[in-house]
């Protein structure tokens, strides 16, 4: 059977990968962004032991290989809390607390660049802090964010493959599972490839969109008074 | 003079950065319509003692009252009592994601729980005040310095303040845009707003104020009214300092 007929017929097998794939991704960022800005506010606007104990974190998961991380939880970690989590969960899982450390510096970056002045005003007109970071510092914060934040899904895409070690059957555990059945190996390999970057160039370019969207004439990174 | 006709006194406020005393006992009184402009070199505490009126700085000792009710200690009350004095600061700090009107409606809304088009409505209502309604859409770096501060001016204005800080209101600024922006708080004084101006204005402190209070060193040396301060031989050290401006204006 030549390549190309072997890709078209394994094609249906691969594209359910995808949705593997894109759960993960999915998952994992909102993860990073659910546990990603609080602990963001918490460094900046916490207690100080609250601020250690979310350095200590961040420490840890930008400290270890993320298929360390992945070893440990799927082997080490989730069992030993009596856990039996399925491999995709865990992967999920395991890509958002790392992708939340990140994400954590990204908007803690972004928070602290926006000029003291805005909460110092907004405090002026009786806001509470509350009030002040929710309408006025976060807005603001996150536009100045969302570039920076960008990166986060181009590489937690391609972070995602490494799941393939613990047997989730998102798209290069499929590819690889075709070229063990098929013995043909560059054509299913470069059509995984050719899906990663459809997959890149179709999510950075909705952020890009977003990013134009909620743009403000004169503000935005380096523009911010 | 009872005290009810005071609608703001500060009595004996103390302040220290570190070993460095910044405000050694300040105390004085303010009628309800008054403009009072704080005059005097720079490091001298004009801006420590504006804020801590409003409690963005905590004095260290010494009590603010507004209409009689303790502004120092107020606790959580402090975002009651701060929608009561108004305050403008020297680089305007307007809310750089919002638009002009949406920067003078947000704290109606958040904070006083107005509705959308009431706040509308009285947001461009002062907008109008300040003769900036034209450029309601526009967002702040979009405006000039004296467009800028005149917005932060409706926004102040906006809470329906009882008393108004400015806090160097033109010193950002050119002499053009300085004008623009003084004429708005000339009006203001003019309608019988209360207000309290750190400003090296000597025209505008000589022509608006009702009192001038000289300050040096933490303290307030000299103070009275512009005619007093300037006439008086016995207000050598202020009457000195406005000289000091004169000379180049002539």
């Amino acid at each position: 059977m030549d390549p190309l007929t072997i890709l078209i017929d394994w094609f249906p097998y691969l594209l359910t990968g995808i949705f593997i794939t894109v759960g993960l991704v999915a998952v994992a960022l909102i993860i990073g962004v659910v546990l990603g800005l609080p602990m963001a506010l918490g460094q900046v606007y916490g207690k100080l032991p609250l601020q250690s104990a979310i350095s200590v974190y961040v420490w840890f998961f930008r400290g270890l290989p993320v298929l360390v991380l992945l070893f440990l939880f799927y082997f080490g970690i989730f069992p030993g809390l009596g856990l039996d989590l399925p491999a995709f969960v865990v992967g999920a899982v395991v890509l958002g607390l790392r992708g939340a450390a990140y994400q954590s510096q990204i908007f803690r970056g972004a928070i602290q660049s926006i000029a003291e002045g805005q909460m110092t005003a907004a405090r002026s007109l009786g806001m509470s802090r509350t009030q002040a970071i929710r309408s006025i510092i976060l807005p603001q914060a996150m536009r100045v964010a969302l570039p920076g934040w960008s990166n986060e899904y181009p590489e937690i895409l391609t972070e995602s493959s490494i799941c393939y070690a613990i047997g989730v059957a998102e798209l290069l555990t499929r590819s690889s599972q075709i070229v063990s059945q098929t013995y043909v190996t560059m054509p299913i390999y470069l059509a995984c490839a050719v899906i990663f970057i459809l997959l890149s160039y179709a999510g950075t370019s909705l952020i890009q969109r977003l990013e134009k969207r909620i743009a403000i004439p004169g503000f935005g990174p380096g523009n911010s008074s | 003079m009872s005290e009810s006709e005071f609608i703001l006194k500060v009595e004996d406020i103390h302040k220290s950065f570190g070993s460095s005393e910044v405000l050694k006992g300040v105390s004085f009184n303010v009628k309800k319509g008054e403009t009072i402009c704080f005059i005097g070199p720079s490091g001298t505490g004009k801006s420590t003692l504006l804020r801590c009126i409003n409690q963005l700085t905590i004095p260290d000792s010494g009590r603010v009252l507004l209409n009689g009710e303790e502004v120092t200690h107020a606790g959580s009350k402090i975002n009651h009592f701060r929608q009561k004095i108004g305050m403008v600061f020297q680089n305007f700090y307007l809310f750089d994601h919002l638009t002009a009107v949406r920067n003078v409606e947000i704290a109606l809304i958040k904070v006083k729980g107005m509705n959308a088009k009431d706040a509308r409505e009285k947001a461009m209502t002062e907008l109008r005040q300040v003769g900036m309604a034209d450029w309601a859409d526009h967002y702040p770096a979009e405006l000039s310095g004296g467009q800028a501060q005149r917005v932060s001016i409706a926004r102040a204005l906006a809470m329906d303040p009882d008393v108004m800080l400015f806090d160097e209101p033109t010193s950002a600024l050119d002499p053009e845009l300085t004008r623009e922006v003084l004429e708005v708080m000339k009006k203001l004084a003019q309608q019988g707003m209360t207000m309290l101006v750190v400003t090296h204005e000597m025209g505008f402190a000589c022509s608006v104020a009702n009192q001038i209070l000289f300050m040096e060193h933490g303290i307030i040396k000299e103070q009275g009214s512009p005619q007093v301060l300037l006439n008086d031989p016995k207000f050598e050290r202020c009457k000195a300092f406005i000289g000091q401006f004169r000379e180049y204006s002539q």
